[in-house]
């Protein structure tokens, strides 16, 4: 079938290097004397551990679960005893340690009770259910739990499912052996994301330097009926990256701040549908990956690895020459040195490269930009690095940011071709991560200031309440005596009910005095009048130091010294957690406490 | 053990891009040499030396490693463009005075490699030319066929500057004789003076400017500049010039005049291509190249001096950074749609 192919702008040629490790079929590899099976092996939630130290599991039992929706279970690789569940040094750049379930085989590989899964009942739901369960991530590197990206737009239309099988980091060759040897199995997998998703189209791109590969997977296609179309994309790092395969494949670039769906198009990896096949059709869970093993090793190859083997270990059984100084995980051009010989495989490991100065020269000493622009030439992002270089090293984030950092996706490319030796990428995973680490702060501080205001706002608005109450309260005691001293004084005088009402709230709390205490104080009166109206106030007055005393509280008037102290201590405590504010021990006047 | 990917990386280098420069330039020398004898590479070989004295003495005061920034070849390449612009036949002090500028205030003043604003060489040429007004315009007269050892003596100031020396580049001489002319002379009529201007642009000239463009389009073909600067510079100069030819060609001499004349091919493909001092966006470089041919044809037919692409270029490196902020290209993702 003809297709009219895209281009993305960039991208660079570097030595592919795979010839190397194709030569031999994908062989198993063996058990290693020890396991160390990171919990928190995708993006999204950690997941929790199920076992402890001294546990028996088989192989498939669940040892993590899932935390939340973005996240996928972790599984028991082989039969064993768990030795501890502890920290452990990972596979990351950064050598920081991990919660790792450890576990020693029995060598007896025995499996948990599992079969096939009824397919053509099960909801989508079910089916999303079960490949979390199962522990189904994205195994071209960025272990995404897959079941999370297998809900369709629910406004926008999917019109092409795009599965990778581009492989385009040099070196790496796991994929390329899946599709040859296990075609059928991927195609399988890709019909069930297919079903979930019922794209108008699945395309499956695979770089034209792998012609087996894509017979292989066009011969499986056919022979199980399918209408997905095979696709040789011209092989240009990085034509692998999902973005970009996306972009040859279907003319569409998704840019940072949308995601792929929202164009009407999902992208798996041929590796993930192989893992999501197994789940739903023999009930298995992602215990095992295929590694390449390579570089500077006597016998290149593909293996079957169990999880959590120590990468030493299978470094050995392709031989490492004696000169080897660590080991790559990933390509050579977005991978890493691993911190440690003993990390485990997880289930972003595709590739294990032994290092050596005769693979990878070191590093000529960086020089200053000449802005010659390669790297912006080079970008299959089309972004300008020189100048986002400038800023970083400026520590100018934000612009940075105007300059789009967010959208570059670490391909390396702009590294590659830089006549200077800048480690371009490092400048940007650095501004990036300053950036994340300052928007933490910032919204640590925000809600911190939120916090603080609410605080503010809600004791403001408690005064309020209770300076209204208070004024309530006094005003109606006031009005009560007033009238008993009107009612009083009433054969005698004819005081207006309303200047004697209204007079008394010169005794209440409220700072301004209102308009008709001014006019009782300051107009002309008859004497007799004000003779009542002294009488009345100070009744009132009376009254309230009465009230007043009779208000004291009763309930602590007759503690125990220990039980005085007891309430000493809490009332110290709340003051020192900033639960109330600091108040004199003795107890307010009762006035202000309405009742 | 640190270090960050990519862990492969293309077998590039400052200083294969200089050395690649300097490779590219050695057409246009070559006819040069042969146009004036070598009189050329006795200036080339002085402002490089000139340029490695003053870089080193830089390098030590700024506290840089000096076997790694004296090897980068972008002082070479700054030297080599003052001595192929500069007189042939001027005094070695001249040649030195400018190359000092450069090395010195042009580029290791504003942070050295990288990092200076204008392009050190047209620095170079402009303070000179402001300076040293006569000396820069003092070309040896066509046809003047002296011997090294004459030559050496001349640029040493071991020799009087023999009257022989006080001729001018066919531009500056056409301008001159169209601007005494008061209309007696025309254009048409200046040209058959074959002894100046031979065939196109001046006698000899334009294989000195061919050999700049045969040069300039393997730098091209090596991807080491990209084709937006020179194209430019070509189109907006011969736009500008030919207009201005149909209009009256009895005053103003043919695009191709100028653009084999003075230093149009040299500043087209090596001088406005500068990355450093120039633009970086492809619509960015558009502007810069026009703009760089446009002024150049301006000054050198309008203005007070012989050539314009040294100030041409000056002035387009002053709005480089404007340019570039304003011709962001899109990215992936956020075209708009066709």
């Amino acid at each position: 079938m003809l297709m009219n192919l895209f281009k993305f702008k960039g991208g660079v040629k570097p030595p592919t290097n795979k010839t190397q490790s194709v030569t031999l079929p994908i062989a198993q590899a063996p058990l290693p004397s020890r396991l160390v099976v990171p919990l928190h092996q995708s993006i999204g939630g950690m997941p929790q551990p199920v076992v402890q130290a001294g546990d028996k599991v088989l192989k498939g039992q669940l040892i993590g679960k899932a935390d939340g929706w973005i996240s996928a279970a972790v599984h028991a690789p082989t039969s064993g005893t768990v030795l501890e569940v502890a920290m452990h040094v990972q596979p990351h750049p950064s050598g920081l340690d991990a919660l790792c379930v450890v576990i020693e085989p029995d060598g007896k590989d025995e499996w948990i009770a599992h079969g096939p899964l009824d397919y053509a009942a099960m909801t989508p739901e079910a089916v999303r259910e079960h490949l979390q369960q199962s522990g189904v991530v994205g195994l071209g590197g960025a272990v995404f739990p897959t079941h999370g990206k297998l809900t369709a737009s629910k406004t926008i239309p999917m019109e092409e499912l795009v599965i990778n099988g581009a492989e385009c980091e040099p070196f790496i060759t796991c994929d390329d052996l899946l599709m040859r040897e296990r075609a059928e199995e991927v195609v399988r997998g890709i019909g069930i994301f297919r079903d979930l998703l019922l794209p108008k189209k699945v395309l499956i791109g695979i770089e034209d330097n792998k012609p087996e590969a894509a017979a292989a997977m066009r011969a499986a296609v056919q022979a199980l009926g399918e209408t997905f179309v095979v696709v040789q994309v011209p092989t240009l790092y990085p034509a692998g990256g999902a973005k970009q395969l996306i972009r040859v494949l279907t003319g569409k670039e998704v840019p940072a701040s949308k995601r792929s769906t929202d164009l009407g198009v999902q992208c798996f990896n041929v590796a993930t549908a192989y893992t999501a096949w197994r789940a739903i059709a023999h009930g298995e869970p992602v215990v095992s990956r295929l590694v390449t093993v390579t570089g500077n090793v006597h016998a290149p190859r593909n293996y079957e690895v169990l999880i959590g083997t120590p990468m030493g270990e299978l470094l050995k059984l392709a031989q490492p020459h004696p000169d080897t100084d660590g080991i790559i995980m990933g390509g050579p051009m977005m991978g890493f040195l691993v911190p440690d010989r003993q990390v485990p495989v997880v289930k972003a490991t595709n590739c294990l490269i032994a290092h050596d100065d005769r693979l990878f020269p070191p590093k000529a000493p960086e020089m200053p930009c000449i802005r010659c622009g390669a790297c912006a030439r080079a970008c299959p992002h089309e972004l300008q690095p020189f100048e986002m270089y400038w800023f970083s090293r400026a520590k100018n984030f934000g612009k940075t940011q105007e300059y789009n950092i967010f959208d570059c996706i670490e391909c390396g490319c702009c590294s590659f071709v830089c006549p200077s030796r800048i480690p371009l990428v490092q400048y940007f995973r650095f501004a990036k991560s300053e950036i994340w680490a300052r928007e933490r702060e910032k919204n640590a501080s925000d809600q911190a200031k939120t916090r603080f205001e609410f605080k503010q706002l809600r004791e403001e608005r408690e005064k309020a309440d209770k300076a209204e109450k208070l004024a309530k309260a006094a005003a109606a005691q006031a009005a009560k005596k007033a009238a008993e001293a009107a009612a009083a004084a009433a054969e005698s005088s004819a005081a207006p009910v309303a200047d004697t009402a209204s007079a008394p709230t010169v005794t209440t709390s409220t700072d301004a005095p209102s308009a008709t205490t001014m006019e009782a104080t300051a107009g002309p009166r008859a004497a007799p009048e004000n003779d009542v109206k002294r009488a009345t106030i100070e009744a009132a007055m009376a009254r309230a130091k009465a009230q007043r005393e009779a208000a004291q509280p009763k309930n602590t008037e007759n503690l125990t010294p220990e039980q005085q102290k007891a309430a000493a201590d809490i009332e110290a405590r709340r003051v020192s957690a900033h639960l109330i504010e600091p108040e004199p021990v003795a107890p307010a006047p009762a006035s202000e406490k309405p009742e | 053990m640190f270090a960050p990917a990519p862990f492969l990386l293309k077998d590039v280098s400052v200083s294969q891009v200089m050395i690649q420069v300097c490779v590219a330039l050695i057409p246009g020398i070559a006819a040069y040499a042969s146009l004036v004898g070598p009189a050329i590479l006795v200036q080339l070989v002085i402002a490089t030396l000139a340029a490695l004295v003053a870089e080193a003495i830089m390098l030590k005061v700024r506290g840089k490693p000096l076997a790694l920034f004296l090897t980068d070849g972008s002082a070479i390449v700054t030297a080599w463009l003052i001595a192929l612009t500069f007189p042939p036949l001027a005094p070695w002090w001249l040649i030195v005075t400018g190359t000092l500028f450069a090395v010195i205030v042009a580029k290791h003043l504003y942070g050295g490699l990288g990092q200076n604003p204008f392009n050190p060489a047209m620095v170079a040429f402009a303070v000179c030319i402001v300076a040293f007004p006569a000396l820069m315009s003092q070309w040896p007269s066509v046809g003047l066929q002296l011997g090294l050892v004459e030559q050496m003596n001349i640029i040493l100031g071991w020799a009087p500057r023999v009257d022989a020396l006080s001729g001018a580049t066919p531009l500056d001489a056409m301008k001159t004789a169209l601007k005494l002319g008061e209309g007696s002379f025309d254009v048409t009529t200046l040209l058959a003076n074959q002894d100046i201007y031979g065939n196109f642009a001046g006698r000899g000239w334009e294989w000195v400017a061919a050999g700049y463009l045969l040069g300039g389009l393997w730098l091209w073909q090596r991807k080491l500049i990209t084709w937006h600067v020179p194209l430019a510079f070509i189109t907006s100069m011969t736009v500008l010039s030919g207009a201005l030819w149909l209009y009256n060609p009895s005053q103003f001499a043919s695009p191709l005049f100028h653009l084999l004349s003075g230093g149009a091919m040299l500043g087209a493909f090596f001088i406005a291509t500068d990355p450093v001092s120039g633009c970086t966006t492809p619509r960015g470089k558009l502007i810069f190249g026009a703009g760089c041919g446009l002024l150049a044809y301006i000054i050198r037919v309008f203005g007070g001096y012989p050539d314009g692409v040294a100030f041409a270029v000056l002035l387009m490196n002053l709005s480089a950074p404007l340019i570039d902020l304003l011709t962001q290209p899109p990215i992936f993702g956020m075209k708009e749609k066709p």
